[in-house]
């Protein structure tokens, strides 16, 4: 709480404590959302630079958890927004790849590039939701908005990948 | 197939096409990076470069012509 008063009224040292203590955190919030450690990186330092701007906004008595998230979750989203059209496709992430002999080659290519053409803010939670499993609530709370919209965005995101999807018989595929 | 069911078949492709990041983990210490960023002058309305405020200022004047767009630009936002 001390702690927290003291980044509050702008002491550097307070924010540097802060910063240690919760940088592992936010950029492994933002590596799930951005799917590249460069960029996770860079962001989560722009999310700290967001944080000690908006200091003095900042109420002791609030969750600085909750408060970090919401900033990184909108560092990584302007980040979806900027890089949309020159998006390439992260050629298999960190991550242990959960393959299926049936959907390879040109298909799986078609339905990550559908995937990243997505609207930003509707790619943000379909990631969140659909890849890393993260709960409605958690994903409202990051970002902003209800349960209820995240509900309605994850449904619509599906909706735009069928559409774009429908050369692909995805029934065929998924068989 | 239903609607449901297509939907739940994407959701199936889309997790055997893209792998959720097991590899989370920050390896290094990032405060230098952010002692630097925090070093660097703050950017101030003298650096936005003049087309910048060309384009701020088309685009200013497309949406009071059209007024139509905002929803169409909103959505894609």
């Amino acid at each position: 709480m001390r702690l927290l008063e003291q980044f509050a009224a702008g002491d550097p040292e307070a924010f540097e404590a802060l910063f240690r203590q919760h940088q592992k955190e936010v950029y492994c919030w933002i590596v799930r959302i951005v799917r590249d450690g460069g960029i996770a990186e860079d962001l989560t330092v722009e999310t700290f630079w967001r944080i000690y701007k908006s200091r003095a906004r900042f109420r002791p008595d609030g969750n600085f958890r909750a408060w970090a998230r919401r900033i990184a979750t909108n560092a990584a989203l302007d980040h979806l927004r900027s890089s949309r059209h020159e998006t390439e496709l992260p050629e298999d992430l960190p991550g242990a790849p959960r393959e299926d002999p049936a959907l390879r080659g040109e298909q799986r290519k078609q339905l990550k590039e559908a995937f990243y053409q997505l609207p930003p803010k509707y790619r943000l939670v379909a990631t969140l939701a659909l890849i890393e499993e993260e709960t409605y609530e958690s994903i409202a709370q990051a970002a902003g908005i209800s349960a209820g919209l995240v509900k309605i965005r994850v449904f619509r995101a599906v909706r735009m990948l069928r559409k774009k999807l429908s050369p692909l018989r995805v029934e065929a595929v998924a068989k | 197939m239903n609607d449901n069911e297509k939907d739940r078949e994407i959701k199936e492709l889309l997790r055997q096409a893209i792998a959720p990041v097991k590899d989370t983990e920050l390896r290094r210490d990032l405060w230098p990076q952010m002692l630097r960023k925090l070093d660097e002058p703050s950017a101030s309305m003298r650096n936005v470069p003049w087309f910048d405020w060309a384009l701020a200022a088309i685009l200013s004047a497309v949406l009071l012509l059209f007024p139509g767009t905002i929803p169409a630009l909103l959505y894609h936002l």
